[in-house]
């Protein structure tokens, strides 16, 4: 009854290419921003921000640059991981190589490296198609995975192989507890959820879905298919590169080439289908879901377990989440392949009819 | 000299094992046109079965001899993979009939996820071992050629046999048989190989089939050389190059693709390695599979794809 | 009618098109005029689609050239033809599936759309304009299709008859030259028919857009077309007026005496 487009008359096009059409969902998603950036730190404990928020924000950014290439684009890639530990290591190398670099100056080199590394293995996308392609972003994984580790020179000759960055400030705010680290994070995960949901309802965005559709199709109305595929592919790259820079620098504070490996990337992977292919709230709903469930499995199991008298080692529960997560992946593909983005959206439908469903 | 024949030839025996991993791909891939990534957990999952069973059959049925337990093994296992290939048509196939190549690969993602789970919790998460009675010792041939002859590793030269007779079997399976035609009328198309009375449905149960006993052939030989462990999941991984190189849907493909990339992984780590910092094998297939895809996007033997609008 | 027509634009030189061992055309040779409405005929296999195909560069074909307001084209490339003036529909809809129809029409934009990707993504301002801009032209075109009703409906939904009109929408929101349309009216029934074949040649009268077109209803074609080509086993085989054509004794041969 109250939330529904009567009554709202556009009377422009202006109005009716607004991101939320709907004055109910502008004020919902205006109080959910106020409410995380200033409820949200009122609220929680160091826990929930290390544990939780925090890999949620960074991971929500590095699964919108997935699906900006997966769910818009139409390219699979099974290497996200690869361009997240390339903005790491190009941050990190800017860095250290670079007396008084800021922060934010070196989270967006990072990013440019990655994007311009992204357009380099985006190329076989203008030959290969499909599961070609994905195997052949294998290939960006793999290289990278071995760059990180073997050549020294991007790591610093670190002895351990591992890096880390101290004493982080943006314009002289110290980000040191993880409050500021939350607030960082959550304010360039707006800006560039706002970026992406702008560049996929422009014309770039039209041009991305009409070679995921239809490639000849769109060849044929004027769109150049390696124009728009390298796109995806930097931009996508891009979006990867600062959730990396900020994994590493934020989230870990030193890590190491494994914490970008395969895993991560298949991880991504199932955070933008569960969440929802082609879908910016998706990429949410998937990042939620996915750090959110293991760690809901890890106090569930054990309980569950001591209900009926059996002691369920960590060893035990981390297999079930493997299952649990095969299985997941699985439903979700056969029931919703659109995703949580699916449901969200029916959910809505349905609210706007309610009460009355005819 | 010597010694680059000694690489070239453990290059071919790995490739040879490729070529059996990556048979299992373009079995899969032609009957159903699912590119199916839980290969390597499929490997993983009966190399673990079978390493198992082995230990504990002796045990159970109070079996000295350790032929026969590996027998008993092997056939418990081969067993388990054919209800798993009939859950996995009954339970995931079945509902993606005609759903894109994309989706079905994050599918078997999803399946490789949950047998990677079910594996480790039933038997176990560390590593074991599977004794077939291969010899370790390797041999010295061609001596009469060479002075110092070339030192080949016997487990190695078995394993490649063994692989190459199943890769033989399987393209003979694959090419002269009735059960090969269907499967190869259901590769060109689905609807019409149905509309013509082929049960799909039977057709997959039998590729999934034939690629759990790729599966268990590669775990065993991998796994007698390397030990059960998680890590044998990224054996599919190797193999996955080969695919793409040799064309989805060709099975000399596969075989041909196998051998390039085993002999110029072994060549590259021997020769490109040292320079480079070593570690290089992983990689340096996928690269030469990918340089080569720009050029030859259908891959070696794959069919030529004619956009129709 | 108002319009006149004008000289040649399009002129198809000698092309030859064979895929292996088929030949797909052999040695076809027409040309298009100004402002016309030229037809291409011929049994299943003829031929016909191979030659809208070679025209705007998805095929390459082996020999021959395609001559468009004196520009030489031997190479063609689709986003060359789409450049040049070309928009067309196609035989087995090849609309964006997983888009709504205003995005499908929108995308026909896309050539005249000039804001870089940093301008979009900052939206406001330029990107803003230019959005609204071109929405304001895709909503004339929407108009004057009749389709405003569905405008916000993903394509996938739509009934075939509409999906070939929206199809049309996203050619013309290119403001082509030259239109393309293959068997615009491929399984319609008769009101849909009557209702394309008004649009086609509104679209002939209003924009003067050349069109060449494929039909296989040979009412509508000697209804709308001004000149005819036939082609058979990828030869032309006769070429002319309407009337020309039905008296032509090899194409009443190819067709059994079956033109009705």
């Amino acid at each position: 009854m109250i939330y529904r487009e009567n009554g709202h008359f556009k009377t422009s096009y202006a109005a009716d290419r607004q991101i939320f059409p709907i004055p109910q969902d502008r004020w919902a998603i205006l109080a959910i921003l106020a409410f995380a950036f200033a409820g949200v730190p009122l609220l929680a404990d160091e826990y929930l921000f290390r544990a939780i928020l925090i890999p949620f924000l960074i991971l929500s950014l590095a699964a919108l640059g997935v699906n900006l290439l997966v769910g818009y684009c139409g390219q699979i890639t099974l290497g996200a991981g690869a361009f997240m530990a390339i903005g790491a290591y190009a941050a990190y190398n800017f860095m250290i190589r670079i007396d008084d670099m800021p922060l934010l100056a070196a989270l967006l080199l990072g990013g440019l490296a990655s994007a311009a590394i992204g357009i380099v293995f985006g190329t076989p996308s203008l030959r290969v198609r499909g599961l070609y392609l994905a195997v052949a972003t294998l290939a960006a994984q793999f290289f990278w995975d071995w760059a990180f580790l073997r050549i020294k020179w991007f790591t610093d000759y670190s002895p351990s192989g591992s890096v880390s960055i101290a004493n982080l400030h943006v314009f002289g705010w110290k980000i040191d507890s993880p409050l500021d680290k939350y607030l960082l994070c959550l304010a360039v995960l707006t800006l560039f959820a706002l970026l992406a949901k702008n560049l996929v309802r422009g014309a770039i965005g039209r041009q991305w879905m009409a070679i995921r559709d239809m490639d000849v199709a769109a060849e044929v109305i004027g769109i150049r298919p390696m124009y728009a595929k390298l796109s995806a592919f930097a931009v996508s790259s891009f979006f990867l590169g600062v959730a990396g820079a900020l994994w590493g620098f934020i989230h870990l504070g030193s890590w190491e080439p494994a914490a970008f490996s395969i895993d991560r990337s298949l991880q991504l992977l199932f955070m933008v289908i569960i969440g929802g292919l082609g879908s910016i709230m998706g990429s949410f709903f998937g990042a939620a879901f996915i750090v959110i469930l293991p760690i809901f499995l890890n106090q569930f199991l054990p309980w569950l377990g001591g209900l009926v008298g059996l002691g369920i080692s960590t060893a035990a529960v981390s297999h079930a989440e493997f299952m649990i997560f095969g299985a997941l992946i699985v439903f979700f593909l056969i029931v919703e392949p659109h995703g949580l983005a699916r449901l969200w959206s029916t959910a809505k439908e349905k609210l706007r009819l309610w009460p009355f469903p005819h | 000299m010597a010694f680059f024949l000694e690489t070239l030839i453990a290059g071919l025996m790995v490739g040879m094992l490729y070529s059996l991993v990556a048979l299992g791909f373009v079995l899969i891939f032609k009957a159903s046109g699912v590119f199916n990534f839980a290969q390597g957990a499929m490997v993983l999952f009966a190399a673990l079965a079978m390493a198992r069973f082995s230990e504990w059959i002796p045990g159970w049925l109070g079996i000295e001899s350790l032929f026969l337990a590996n027998l008993l093994a092997f056939a418990i296992t081969a067993l388990i993979m054919f209800a798993v290939a009939w859950l996995i048509e009954r339970l995931v196939l079945r509902h993606l009939v005609n759903q894109e190549g994309a989706t079905l690969l994050m599918a078997t993602l999803g399946i490789a996820y949950f047998m990677e789970g079910v594996g480790q919790t039933a038997f176990g998460s560390d590593i074991y071992e599977i004794n077939v009675g291969m010899p370790k010792d390797p041999v010295l041939v061609l001596q009469n050629v060479f002075e110092g002859g070339v030192l080949v590793s016997k487990e190695d030269l078995i394993a490649a046999l063994i692989a190459a007779l199943l890769v033989a079997a399987l393209a003979l399976f694959f090419q002269k048989t009735g059960t090969g035609r269907a499967l190869r009328a259901v590769a060109d198309d689905h609807q019409a190989a149905q509309s013509i009375g082929i049960p799909l449905n039977r057709i997959w149960v039998i590729v999934w089939c034939v690629a759990g006993i790729v599966a268990i052939v590669a775990g065993i030989i991998w796994g007698s050389k390397l030990g059960v462990q998680f890590s044998l999941v990224t054996v599919a991984l190797r193999a996955l190059p080969v695919v793409i190189l040799g064309g989805l849907t060709s099975v000399p493909g596969a075989i041909i693709g196998g051998l390039i990339i085993g002999v110029g992984e072994k060549l590259s780590e021997v020769y490109l390695g040292p320079l480079v910092g070593g570690g290089i094998e992983i990689w340096f297939a996928y690269m030469l599979a990918l340089v080569f895809l720009l050029f030859r996007p259908q891959g070696l033997f794959g069919e030529k794809i004619i956009d129709r609008v | 009618m108002a319009r006149e027509i004008g000289p040649v634009i399009l002129d198809l030189k000698n092309l030859s098109l064979s895929f292996g061992g088929v030949k797909a055309l052999t040695d076809v040779s027409f040309d298009v005029c100004e402002h016309e409405i030229r037809a291409i005929i011929g049994p299943n296999g003829a031929g016909k689609s191979s030659m809208l195909n070679v025209i705007n560069g998805v095929y390459r074909p082996q020999e021959g050239e395609i001559v468009l307001r004196g520009g030489h084209f031997t190479n063609m490339t689709p986003y060359r033809a789409a450049i040049a003036g070309f928009a067309r529909t196609f035989q087995n809809i090849a609309l964006f599936k997983g888009m709504s129809v205003l995005d499908n029409i929108m995308t026909g934009r896309n050539l005249k759309m000039k804001c870089s990707l940093l301008q979009q993504a900052f939206w406001f301002g330029p990107a803003r304009r230019e959005e609204l801009a071109h929405r304001a032209r895709v909503e004339e075109i929407i108009d004057f299709l009749e389709i405003q009703h569905i405008r916000k409906t993903p394509v996938g939904r739509l009934p075939y008859g509409l999906q070939k009109r929206v199809d049309l929408g996203r050619a013309l929101a290119m403001e082509p030259r030259i239109l393309l349309l293959d068997e615009p009216m491929a399984g319609m029934n008769v009101e849909e028919k009557q209702d394309m074949s008004r649009f086609i040649l509104d679209v002939n009268d209003q924009f003067g857009t050349t069109i060449v077109l494929i039909e296989h209803d040979m009412g509508v074609v000697m209804d709308l077309s001004d000149r005819v080509v036939v082609l058979d086993y990828g030869r032309k085989i006769g070429d002319g007026t309407p009337d020309e054509v039905r008296a032509n004794p090899e194409v009443i041969k190819a067709y059994l005496g079956a033109s009705h």
